[in-house]
């Protein structure tokens, strides 16, 4: 199975957590690292963006939203009814798997570019697309018709959130700027794109070897739960793109955007919106089980399920 | 010197980063002019707050008020935070100098 090297950096911190290693990146550099790794997503698909005419666009992305809107809604199913989760936190959880991981997608995208596997960069709007509209639907699902939603803070949070602000601000330079215009800053956010994902994913891996022991409260349903849902989302994203006829690297990407959840996005806007949801359940189940699970293990298989659906062996 | 010192409450909140922006427009919502934030790390009930990154980190919140002030803003947080968030809340008796910048 083809495995992507700068996984390596995140197993490393993994190790390094779990043998409590003095290793320690202060939360500033994790900061900083994820404005990098937002904004030069952002930038890379407002090129890509601006070689496609927008028009076209519209009516893959409504196709993808109302697709993805299932997950979210499958989720909450599996966890409220089958897994007897109080409703907030199934509302919340389903609310994060709902929502995309930026990194995931990242590493996907160099998954790809190492097996010189194309794929329409433009899939960057969806990422965008796909990053609030779950979160909004997880609050519903919690709330019902209970009225006590504080939408104000939690739109604003979400909205004006560094994710949002980043990816669509990049996307709107590099759209406007285009290929040419965005040259002299390739140095900075292209060549080392790739080393500061590494760096990032060193970090995530720490982080994730001090949530392991939100594992132990989340209990073996929700453990199989987070490496089913993303094969669930996987399978919907993977169909969607056929549907779509995007190319086998496109569906892997979409695959990946309905398969991964959210860590950044999601846990400070639900911790808003749904202040009873408890959120080591959440962030153990997006962070501890399904981020190490597609990037080690998901990413190959949607790329082997993808090529088996193109019927190309 | 102590003629210029004023008794004034210094309420210290100690919570989860996520809580900044709502708990500084409650502040607002009060009339409170001022305040102090600053990152803070420890271990709690709600585990190792290691500030690795966003979802762990907390700050620690430093507000200089007097009684009716403070009363308002303990009963608020009392009513909507205490349930469902991690907060650790103590008052202190200060004596500060320029009493009505307070």
């Amino acid at each position: 199975m083809p495995f992507e090297p700068v996984i390596l950096f995140f197993l490393l911190g993994l190790l390094a957590g779990v043998v409590r290693s003095d290793l320690k990146i202060p939360g500033v550099l994790y900061e900083s690292l994820s404005i990098f790794l937002l904004l030069a997503i952002g930038l890379k698909g407002g090129i890509e963006l601006s070689r496609y005419p927008l028009a076209s666009l519209a009516g893959q992305g409504l196709v993808v939203l109302a697709a993805a809107a299932l997950i979210p809604l499958i989720a909450f199913a599996a966890l409220h009814r089958l897994g007897r989760l109080p409703r907030p936190d199934a509302a919340s959880i389903a609310a994060h798997y709902g929502s995309v991981s930026v990194v995931t997608f990242a590493v996907a995208a160099s998954f790809l570019s190492r097996l010189d596997v194309d794929y329409e960069g433009y899939l960057v709007v969806f990422l965008v697309l796909l990053e609030f509209p779950a979160l909004v639907l997880g609050v519903i699902l919690a709330r019902r018709a209970d009225g006590q939603t504080r939408w104000g803070p939690m739109l604003h949070e979400v909205l004006s959130g560094k994710s949002i602000v980043l990816l669509v601000g990049g996307l709107l330079i590099g759209w406007l700027a285009g290929p040419e215009g965005i040259k002299p800053l390739d140095r900075l956010f292209i060549d080392l794109f790739k080393g500061v994902l590494a760096f990032f994913l060193l970090e995530m891996g720490l982080v994730v070897a001090s949530r392991l022991g939100d594992l132990r409260k989340a209990g073996a349903f929700l453990i199989g739960f987070g490496i089913a849902m993303p094969l669930v989302g996987a399978t919907l994203g993977l169909l969607v793109g056929n549907l779509l006829n995007l190319s086998i690297g496109g569906s892997v990407l979409l695959a990946v955007l309905f398969a991964s959840a959210s860590y950044i996005a999601a846990p400070a806007a639900m911790r808003i919106a749904i202040p009873e949801a408890n959120p080591a359940l959440s962030i153990g189940a997006a962070l501890g089980i399904t981020f190490p699970f597609n990037l080690l293990i998901g990413i190959p298989i949607y790329h082997h399920m993808a090529v088996r659906l193109a019927g190309d062996f | 010197m102590a003629s210029k010192l004023h008794p004034r409450q210094l309420l210290t909140i100690i919570c989860e980063a996520d809580l900044e922006r709502q708990l500084v427009s409650e502040f607002h919502r009060l009339g409170i002019g001022g305040h102090t934030i600053t990152d803070a790390r420890g271990q709690g009930k709600h585990g190792d707050r290691d500030g690795l990154w966003p979802a762990s980190a907390n700050i620690r919140i430093e507000v200089l008020c007097e009684s009716a002030v403070l009363d308002a803003l303990l009963t608020l947080l009392e009513q909507h935070y205490f349930k469902s968030y991690g907060l650790v809340v103590f008052v202190s008796e200060v004596s500060v100098l320029r009493g009505d910048r307070f």
